[in-house]
């Protein structure tokens, strides 16, 4: 092995190295820094990684009701203040970004991050703590069953699949359909599980299941097994980035029947993979731009002129998760974390941008779901679906 | 064999880890967590290092052995544990190493699967069969329901402690130093500078490679059972490729084949991340760059002084 020799002068750069990292070290940002007089909330998510989208989204919902919520006047007299930290989309990250929010930061709540899978790490420690951790999109059931501590103001996988199975059965008339699942990700198999179940209680079948991993490219095979177990739909519950290459695969294999996702599929990147091969797809999600509430209307101008860009389902969520605590903590009266968890808990009839937000007691948000279809290439909102009776399947 | 110094420092190092855990209690539980995971780094670079800088073969299996520990271990404390009604004390000084060390063995038992059959390959072609080997323990887990599958495993015991982590580091590097400076390990040596010229002085130098691989795979599997019950949930993707690397990269900063480089440059990369948590956005782009920084500046790695280089590692 060669082995240049080091002599003093690589020994002094690095040593500038490393008196450079400290001073990074020891530069703690100012920004938002109002004095002791501020309410503290943490924010931990995908800032940067494979899911960095979905973790600037809901930086920026959360930022904007933040500076809403601080020019109205604040909560209770004082000012709030958010501390983001990144997990890299990495596992094992979360955890400590969250040591770090509850014992340096002494926040008062959490804003959890989008993937489950990553606040089922983060979760027992903010219960155990005694921290309410509101997520704005981690839809497994799993997340909320960690404790009391632990909220969501999304629907759940076993909601979205509850309404995607009475969608194909009510509306689409469907009675055979065939499941493509991301065998990788908990959501795909729990929404499907969930489809499964309802779509046969509704008098429907479930021909054929196919299984793929997160990050295939390929699902011709799949597709051609579903295609000839003789199928009217599929039910492809997974991510844009499959859907997109599912849709335009599908269609290339000759098949015309409708095509079923979930929340997943909502990005215009779907559109631009699928192109003309999306028509015919259908999907739940959680917020939809075309809703004429003047609450959303508003809220979409503000957000457009705040970051120059249309806000995505992920940012209204996270929205209303920043608007929801600062709700609690004036409805509590108090900024003491016990009393925040409390007030969460009893929230009824919230009026967020995503919907009426009431708590059940899984601390699971009950709102209504808005199925949209791809017509012309562009995603339009087709009906709401209330959780009145399918939201049995997510308590 | 060993200088008696040697032992000496192994029993300072784990009385001190001793001494420390007795007062953890008193620490900031976020740079307690920082703290252990970059102990727990050591026992992963230490032990990689032996496979890729003494051993001279280049693994990038690393996390999935880890992936091997982690999930053996974390299932004996949340399964096997409850039953047998130990008190909390008997379980994190009693059981929890034990866990320890059946999560070890299983990750040595996949050393020896991957490497008895993939050993007699060499370079790029290691390379590829341990990056395989990894991706299939990660998708495997993912698609085990029994231990949560892409879910994740949840509600693990949290027994790790700073003992048993700068303990189980100790004892990595004084068995890989140990290893190395024993007649026996001057073969790995040998293996790494000359396979031919080794084979030809009768050296059975697959033997030696699949040795490697099976004490390096056991650490890792230790480290595994560390870091599940420091996190307290495990998910297949926190055991990825980029796991692997993370590793790598430790034991080429430390200078492949350096031990008290490798350890520093383990350290230093874990505590370096969280540290510039505080340049918020820029905080992987300024780590990116000050690793090519430390590349340029350091090739020879991170803690190797002129002086040093005399007494320590190859001669």
């Amino acid at each position: 092995m060669n082995r240049p020799a080091s002599g003093p002068r690589s020994r002094r750069s690095f040593l500038t190295l490393a008196a450079c990292s400290a001073v990074l070290a020891g530069c703690r940002g100012k920004e938002g820094d109002t004095g002791a007089q501020a309410i503290r909330l943490g924010l931990f998510g995908a800032l940067s990684g494979s899911e960095a989208g979905l973790g600037q989204y809901t930086d920026m919902g959360a930022t904007l009701a933040l500076e809403e919520v601080n020019a109205a006047g604040g909560v209770l007299g004082r000012p709030l203040e958010m501390v983001r930290e990144d997990n890299r989309t990495t596992a094992g990250e979360s955890a400590t970004a969250v040591k770090k929010l509850l014992s340096r930061d002494q926040v008062v709540a959490v804003i959890g991050d989008g993937n489950s899978g990553r606040c089922l790490e983060a979760g027992p420690l903010c219960q155990a703590a005694g921290l309410p951790m509101v997520s704005p999109a981690a839809t497994n059931p799993k997340v909320t069953e960690i404790g009391d501590c632990i909220f969501r103001v999304c629907f759940t996988d076993p909601f979205q699949g509850a309404v995607m199975a009475r969608f194909a059965r009510e509306t689409l008339h469907l009675s055979r359909v065939g499941l493509l699942v991301d065998a990788s990700a908990p959501y795909s198999l729990g929404l499907s599980s969930v489809f499964r179940e309802r779509f046969a209680a509704e008098g429907g079948t479930v021909v054929s299941e196919q299984r793929f991993s997160g990050g295939d490219k390929d699902f011709r095979a799949q597709l051609t097994a579903l295609k000839s177990a003789g199928i009217e739909a599929v039910f492809a519950p997974s991510y844009y980035h499959s859907g997109g290459l599912i849709l335009r695969q599908a269609r290339d294999l000759g098949f015309e029947g409708p095509m079923l996702g979930s929340d997943g599929w909502e990005a215009p990147e779907l559109l631009e993979v699928a192109g003309r091969t999306a028509e015919g797809a259908y999907f739940p999600v959680h917020f939809s731009p075309e809703n004429t509430d003047p609450l959303v209307a508003g809220f979409l101008g503000r957000f457009r002129r705040r970051f120059g860009k249309p806000p995505t389902g992920v940012s209204a969520l996270a929205f209303d998760t920043l608007q929801l605590i600062a709700d609690a903590i004036r409805r509590a009266g108090s900024a003491e974390p016990p009393a925040i968890r409390a007030a969460l808990a009893s929230t009824r009839d919230f009026q967020g941008v995503t919907g009426r937000i009431s708590m059940d007691p899984g601390r699971n948000a009950r709102k209504p779901a808005v199925i949209i279809g791809v017509r012309d290439g562009a995603f339009r909102f087709l009906r709401v679906v209330d959780p009145g009776d399918p939201g049995r399947a997510s308590s | 064999m060993f200088p008696p110094r040697s032992q000496r420092i192994l029993l300072a190092v784990l009385a001190a880890s001793a001494l420390l855990s007795a007062f953890s209690g008193r620490l900031n539980p976020y740079f307690l967590d920082v703290a252990l995971g970059a102990g727990i780094s050591v026992v992963l670079a230490s032990s990689l290092n032996l496979i890729n800088g003494f051993t001279g073969q280049f693994s990038l299996g690393h996390a999935g052995f880890m992936a091997v520990g982690a999930y053996a271990s974390a299932m004996l404390t949340t399964t096997l544990a409850p039953r047998l009604g130990l008190s909390a004390n008997l379980l994190q000084w009693g059981f929890f190493p034990l866990s320890l060390v059946a999560g070890g063995l299983l990750a040595a038992l996949a050393g020896i699967a991957v490497g008895a059959p993939s050993l007699r390959l060499k370079g790029d072609y290691l390379a590829i069969v341990t990056l395989g080997f990894g991706e299939i323990i990660k998708v495997v887990l993912q698609n085990v329901d029994a231990v949560g599958a892409s879910r994740g495993l949840t509600g693990i015991p949290s027994h790790t402690n700073l003992f048993w982590v700068f303990g189980s580091a100790a004892v990595t590097v004084y068995v890989v130093w140990g290893l190395l400076n024993s007649t026996y390990g001057r073969g790995f040596l040998a293996v790494a500078d000359d396979e031919v010229a080794a084979e030809a002085m009768g050296l059975n130098t697959t033997r030696y490679k699949i040795t490697a691989f099976v004490v390096g795979a056991f650490f890792a599997g230790v480290a595994g059972g560390l870091y599940a019950h420091l996190k307290g949930y495990l998910n297949p993707g926190g055991f990825s490729f980029d796991k692997s690397i993370e590793i790598v990269v430790m034991v080429i900063l430390g200078g492949m084949g350096r031990h008290s480089g490798v350890v520093v440059a383990a350290l230093l990369l874990t505590v370096l991340t969280e540290s510039l948590r505080q340049t918020g956005a820029f905080r992987m782009i300024v780590y990116s760059v000050l690793l090519i920084v430390l590349m340029l500046t350091r090739p020879q790695g991170l803690f190797v002084w002129p002086l040093w280089s005399k007494k320590e590692g190859r001669p």
